[in-house]
């Protein structure tokens, strides 16, 4: 079983958030960056899948030489190999349509991406990517079992989860569930040491364009303070509520 | 050319959000100088849509359609779209429809923008404002194709009434096997209760609980208000309650009107996850706690004494009003 990880680099939920260039990009000064935590989930079953069932398991990745060390990190918690695409990842569907390039030509089984990335959030690469090579998709994926070409996939549901039945080759939108908070691996002295000597492949973009185009980034305006309400004074909270939020 | 809007219905009847999408919809068209359709599928009665400005409905009828089937209703979606000749669809951010989003947008070769949360800036160039970085910033995006699909962020606009004269087609897409070739084999969903997905209002609890015991009189709060019922990564973490409440960055996200935190500190993962919601309420002994800083209102106290009152006092309030 060939199983592909696309990997987003994005910065780190703690990160400050700022903008520049005229408020036209995102500043990346003193901004740490990880692999996308809905991709972790993802990789770390894919590790999973080489442990346990003999998977191959290749992470990919579309951005600039910046990116390749949570390249070489998904390579030191355990993946194979791993591809960079060299380009500025624009939006979703021209990183979906660059991913779909490799894809078509590297006949994997399963393909694993966030259900969404934490930076712009958008949710789109896994459907895209499906619908671009013609592979069946999940989304929103709490688990994952295979047996030969047939796979049983839980999706999350408003208010609960579906069994899924489905035969690979699959896109899975993958999510926290799929593997737990526990079971994400902190990359030992070994396993950065060997993820050196790993195979890192840089491929050039295919020339396509993106469909949408980031106009301007704004910050949410600074909120007024808390209003702070006597414990001993419920009904102001409920009026408040009530006339004031209207929410009640 | 009109703006095709995917009514979203459970058991034949429209979510809350179809009616938002309508109103979006009829708002932007009315900018656009056209008119809205909506495809239903095996909703029962459309007409509740002609009171959200929606002009004209697709009912597509089909029993092979009565379970969600992304790859499917993305099919009817594309087809109706081009059948309507529309530039733009619009759809929600429910589970469904974040799943069949990006399947609708390959398929229409429409540039796709999520998480929108306003009316678009302009429509030529067609400009939307979305949020980004975990609600830390918003991105104002130009969608460069022809055909455009946009998601609308949950509770980003609101229901609004408008009449229309609403008429109907039956719509009989065409589907093939492949649209078929995965199965759903069981449906686990907690019955009887109000989800968090469609809550207007979320109860939600932390570790300052101290234990599974004490969630009853969140349970009473959150009866009181029809709210759903939420919890903090570390709750779920230490299982005193099931991972299907958690909400925050790795867990759920929440966009209710009214977000109720109850001995929750606030980490900035959990914050992430709630920030979208309209109006927040923190209750917690910790003055310093980081969730006063993102709270609309607060109340230091302990939840122990402060909940059940809470509780009583809206008892009064919702007898009175109702």
């Amino acid at each position: 079983m060939k199983i592909l990880v696309c990997i987003s680099h994005v910065p780190d939920t703690t990160s400050k958030i700022n903008f520049t260039n005229g408020d036209s990009e995102f500043d990346t000064n003193g901004v740490q960056f990880v692999i996308n935590p809905n991709d972790e989930f993802g990789l770390t079953r894919a590790i999973w899948f080489k442990e346990k069932q003999g998977a191959q398991v290749t992470v990919i990745n579309v951005g600039g030489v910046d990116t390749e060390p949570t390249l070489r990190k998904a390579l030191a918690i355990g993946a194979d190999e791993a591809i960079r695409i060299n380009a500025n990842p624009l939006d979703g569907t021209f990183v979906a349509k660059q991913l779909a390039e490799v894809v078509k030509n590297g006949s994997y089984d399963l393909v694993f991406a966030g259900k969404e990335s934490l930076d712009y959030n958008g949710g789109m690469v896994p459907g895209m990517l499906s619908a671009l090579v013609g592979y069946d998709f999940i989304n929103s994926c709490e688990g994952i079992e295979v047996d030969g070409t047939s796979a049983k996939v839980i999706r999350q549901i408003d208010g609960g989860k579906e069994t899924i039945a489905a035969t690979l080759p699959l896109v899975i939108g993958t999510q926290k569930g799929i593997v737990e908070e526990k079971d994400l691996r902190i990359p030992n002295m070994r396993g950065i040491m060997t993820a050196r000597t790993k195979a890192l492949t840089v491929l050039e973009p295919i020339g396509v364009e993106a469909a949408t185009k980031a106009v301007k980034f704004e910050k949410p305006a600074a909120k007024s303070a808390v209003k702070l309400i006597d414990p001993e004074n419920l009904d102001e909270l409920i009026n408040l509520l009530h006339n004031e939020a209207k929410v009640i | 050319m009109s703006i095709l809007i995917y009514a979203e219905s459970a058991e034949g009847k429209f979510k809350k959000v179809a009616l938002e999408l309508a109103s979006y919809a009829k708002n932007v068209a009315t900018s656009m100088g056209t008119t809205v359709t909506a495809v239903t599928i095996n909703a029962t009665d459309v007409s509740e849509l002609g009171n959200y400005g929606v002009d004209r409905v697709l009912v597509v009828s089909n029993d092979s359609l009565k379970t969600f089937n992304a790859k499917a209703y993305a099919d009817v979606l594309k087809q109706a779209a081009q059948k309507e000749a529309a530039k733009l669809v619009v759809l929600s951010s429910s589970t469904d429809s974040l799943y069949l989003a990006p399947l609708v947008a390959v398929g229409l070769d429409a540039g796709y923008a999520s998480n929108v949360v306003a009316l678009p800036e302009s429509t030529s160039p067609f400009v939307v404002k979305r949020t980004a970085f975990s609600n830390k910033a918003f991105n104002h995006s130009e969608i460069l194709t022809d055909v455009k699909v946009i998601g609308l962020a949950k509770n980003s606009y609101g229901v609004v009434e408008s009449i229309s004269s609403l008429t109907k087609e039956d719509f009989s897409p065409v589907l093939n096997d492949a649209d078929f070739s995965m199965k759903v084999e069981g449906v686990e969903k907690m019955s009887g209760k109000v989800t968090i997905a469609d809550a207007d209002i979320v109860v939600s609890g932390g570790r300052g609980l101290k234990g599974p015991e004490n969630w009853g009189m969140l349970e009473e709060l959150a009866d009181v208000l029809g709210a759903a019922l939420a919890c903090s990564k570390p709750v779920s973490d230490l299982d005193w309650r099931s991972h299907e409440e958690h909400v925050g960055q790795t867990g759920k996200p929440v966009a209710a009107n009214l977000y109720i935190a109850v001995g929750i500190s606030g980490a900035i993962q959990h914050i992430a996850g709630i920030n979208s919601s309209k109006v927040k309420v923190v209750i917690n002994t910790d003055p310093e706690a980081p969730f006063f800083k993102v709270a609309d209102y607060g109340i230091v106290g302990d939840a122990f004494q402060v909940v059940p009152k809470l509780t009583e006092k809206l008892k009064e309030f919702k007898a009175k009003n109702s």
